[in-house]
């Protein structure tokens, strides 16, 4: 039988610390740089390809779990919308003066606006802060995933995985 | 009676491929198809897929798609979309040509009718069913209420055609389709209440179940579907927690106002031409159900009748993809001229399936599969 | 409801606009969508009523599979409407039975 994960269906604080894909609390306070969110055995390799600095890797076989190299990642966050299971987060813990900032996928309408305030979520859903939105960017290259980056007050950088959708019916309605 | 080299039912990733093999060593070929836009499951995968670069993992599906409908076409296959294959009997394919719109996207080559319907025989000398996989339903007090429908159903309004078919989703299993499903109806401007799942745990995988959970729709394990109702469509459901032994907790009931139930509990191989064709079934459960035995070039117990994708075993894009190429090559190296390439190419598909199919996830698919093909060798035609 | 913006598919691009009649009343479709997407879109549940206990049915699989979503179309009943294209001045009546259409 195939294996199937465990509720709450996001990886603990724990399972991630253990996974090569996430960095070290070190090198976070450095600048800068992913976590890799994907703790599973699945067969897919595009983060490995996407990344020029080639700090990822996988290797054979497809099924081996992302292995991040931490010393080699820039933080340039050219992964982030090359994944297909949108789990990799850019992490700057040295965004301003107390603050940091975390960029994330976010494949839905409306897209938010720079500046904008924004309440941010955390694994669960749950609003965890309000943050600020520092950039969206969506080039042609994200292949239509766009990359929202949000900063807030620095201890809920590793929380913070996403942020509050607009509620309603008519959203996408003309 | 029109006359080609190899004909293939279905034009998914699996038909497609096996198609472009055959044309591209010189033989007639022509893909049926029973829908109007060819691409099969793909043309409603709006997601970027998973897999390694040699399956296009991080395209869309949808891009997946095109680009093999535009690789089979220069390749010079003939795609029939509206055409629904019926039966199979002598090598001889009846099939009925649906031509309700006055501008399908392609029409047969013969001359475009107006009438609604045609039937058309096609003598194959080769033959490649491709026919993909169906929805398993799932029957509860209600079932049948317009609302309740398969994911597969949903996923198709929405995406393909663009419309919502409802505004309040529960979602019926947690699997990958169930997971995809649900994260796409959001996309598409609709409210996701919930997903459950009867068996204590998620089926799909992780990274998809934690894009549904930041959204803040929960999962709710061991958790079925009690009734579906409302006047004359759904207008609530009432769910329930279930033990080990899959009873109903008594006490554990809630009723969500919902106006659609998206049921993903698995596909089957749509095996139901291969059948009528004579091709001998035989029943793994690991693989979706009833599945044609084949041996290692994908032939059936009938000789000259190959499968691929999810008719010959659940499974996903990237197997579809290597297994309609290998059912492809086979089928045209058995009609005489073998290429001096055709062995190292068998041998690297064979490679990269085994590849796919390794893992926690997939490797019980490997082992089912190479039952499968033993239980072939020893029934199929030998060259 | 249509889904005019979509955030990886794009907005709703300009198509023909075909007309068709359900039970009686028009109905604005899109050229090449099928049957069933466009009384989706016109909130329409209910495709058909069954033979003995006249229970309403919908669609099921959206790809031809099931025939649950038949309905009569320009007289002929029991038409897929999930893989059925609309085209301009179509009828389209809710079956009843096997094939009895109207309301
Ligand atoms: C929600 C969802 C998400 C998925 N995500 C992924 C993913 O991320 N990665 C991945 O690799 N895979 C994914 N898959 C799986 C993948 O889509 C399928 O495994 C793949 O499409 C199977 O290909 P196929 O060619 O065998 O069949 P299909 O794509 O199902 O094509 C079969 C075709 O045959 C036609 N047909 C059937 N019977 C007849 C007949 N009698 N006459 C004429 N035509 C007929 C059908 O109309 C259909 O077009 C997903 C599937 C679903 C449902
Ligand atoms: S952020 Fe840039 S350098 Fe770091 S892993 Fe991603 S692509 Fe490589
Ligand atoms: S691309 Fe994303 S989902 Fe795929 S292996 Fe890399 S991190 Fe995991
Ligand atoms: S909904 Fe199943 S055939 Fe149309």
């Amino acid at each position: 039988m195939s294996p199937a994960i465990n509720p709450p269906s996001y990886p603990s604080q724990q399972e991630l610390r253990n996974a090569p894909g996430y960095p070290s609390q070190k090198r976070l306070e450095k600048g800068p740089v992913v976590a890799i969110e994907c703790i599973e055995e699945i067969p897919c390799n595009p983060c490995e390809q996407a990344c020029p600095q080639h700090a990822i890797t996988i290797g054979e076989p497809i099924t081996n779990c992302p292995h991040l190299d931490e010393d080699k990642c820039i933080g340039c966050g050219l992964c982030v919308s090359q994944c297909p299971g949108l789990a990799i987060f850019l992490i700057d813990l040295t965004h301003s003066q107390g603050s940091a900032s975390v960029a994330f996928p976010h494949e839905y309408l409306p897209l938010p606006k720079e500046g904008q305030t924004v309440r941010a979520v955390n694994r669960a859903g749950e609003p965890i802060c309000s943050a600020t939105v520092v950039r969206v960017q969506n080039p042609k290259t994200n292949g239509q995933t766009p990359v929202v980056t949000v900063a807030m007050p620095r201890k809920y950088a590793t929380e913070v995985r996403g942020i509050l959708r607009a509620q309603g019916g008519k959203k996408n309605g003309g | 009676m029109r006359e080609v080299d190899l004909a293939v039912v279905g034009a998914g990733p699996a038909g497609l491929t096996a198609a472009i093999e055959g044309a591209k060593r010189g033989y007639s070929t022509v893909v049926l198809d029973m829908n109007p836009r060819p691409g099969g499951q793909l043309i409603k995968q709006i997601h970027k897929f998973f897999g390694s670069r040699e399956h296009r993992a991080g395209t869309r599906g949808i891009e997946i798609a095109d680009t093999l409908f535009y690789e089979a076409a220069s390749a010079g296959v003939e795609v029939i979309v509206e055409a629904e294959v019926y039966a199979i009997h002598d090598s001889t394919l009846e099939v009925v040509v649906q031509t309700f719109a006055e501008d399908s996207l392609i029409l047969p080559s013969e001359e475009a009718t107006t009438s609604r319907s045609r039937p058309l025989s096609i003598a194959a000398r080769r033959i490649v069913l491709a026919t993909g996989g169906a929805e398993n339903a799932l029957s509860f007090a209600g079932w049948t209420l317009p609302g309740v429908m398969g994911a597969g159903a949903a996923q198709t309004m929405i995406n393909l055609w663009r419309v919502l078919p409802g505004e309040r989703i529960l979602m019926v299993g947690a699997g990958n389709v169930g997971l995809i499903v649900s994260y796409q109806l959001m996309q598409a401007g609709g409210e996701v209440v919930a997903v459950i799942e009867a068996t204590p745990r998620i089926g799909g995988y992780g990274v998809h179940a934690a894009k549904i959970r930041r959204a803040g729709i929960p999962i709710l394990t061991s958790h079925t579907i009690v009734s579906a109702s409302g006047e004359s469509r759904v207008e609530r459901a009432v769910i329930a927690k279930v033990d080990a032994s899959w009873e109903i907790v008594p006490g554990s009931e809630q009723e969500l106002e919902v106006d659609t139930i998206c049921i993903a509990v698995g596909l089957y191989p749509n095996a139901r031409l291969a059948s009528l064709a004579g091709c001998e079934l035989h029943y793994f459960p690991g693989l979706g159900g009833w599945i044609p035995v084949h041996n290692s070039r994908m032939e059936t117990t009938v000789s000259g009748i190959y499968v691929a994708g999810d008719l010959s075993g659940v499974e996903e894009a990237s197997t579809a993809l290597e297994e309609g190429r290998l059912a492809g090559i086979c089928a045209a190296a058995s009609l005489g001229k073998e290429r001096a390439g055709d062995h190292d190419e068998i041998k690297a598909i064979e490679g990269r399936l085994l590849g796919l199919r390794s893992g926690p996830f997939c490797q019980h698919r490997q082992d089912a599969k190479q039952e499968l093909i033993g239980i072939g060798e020893a029934q199929c035609p030998q060259q | 409801m249509r889904v005019v913006h979509h955030p990886i598919l794009g907005n709703l691009p300009e198509v023909q606009q075909v007309r068709i009649w359900v039970d009686g009343k028009e109905i604005a479709a899109r050229k090449g969508e099928p049957i069933a997407a466009a009384i989706a879109a016109a909130g329409i549940k209910i495709h058909r009523h069954t033979t003995k206990r006249e229970e309403p049915r919908g669609i099921f699989c959206g790809i031809g599979q099931c025939t649950d979503c038949v309905m009569v179309v320009n007289g002929v009943p029991n038409v897929r409407t999930c893989i059925t294209p609309v085209t301009e001045g179509m009828t389209v009546e809710t079956q009843h039975g096997a094939g009895r259409g109207g309301r």
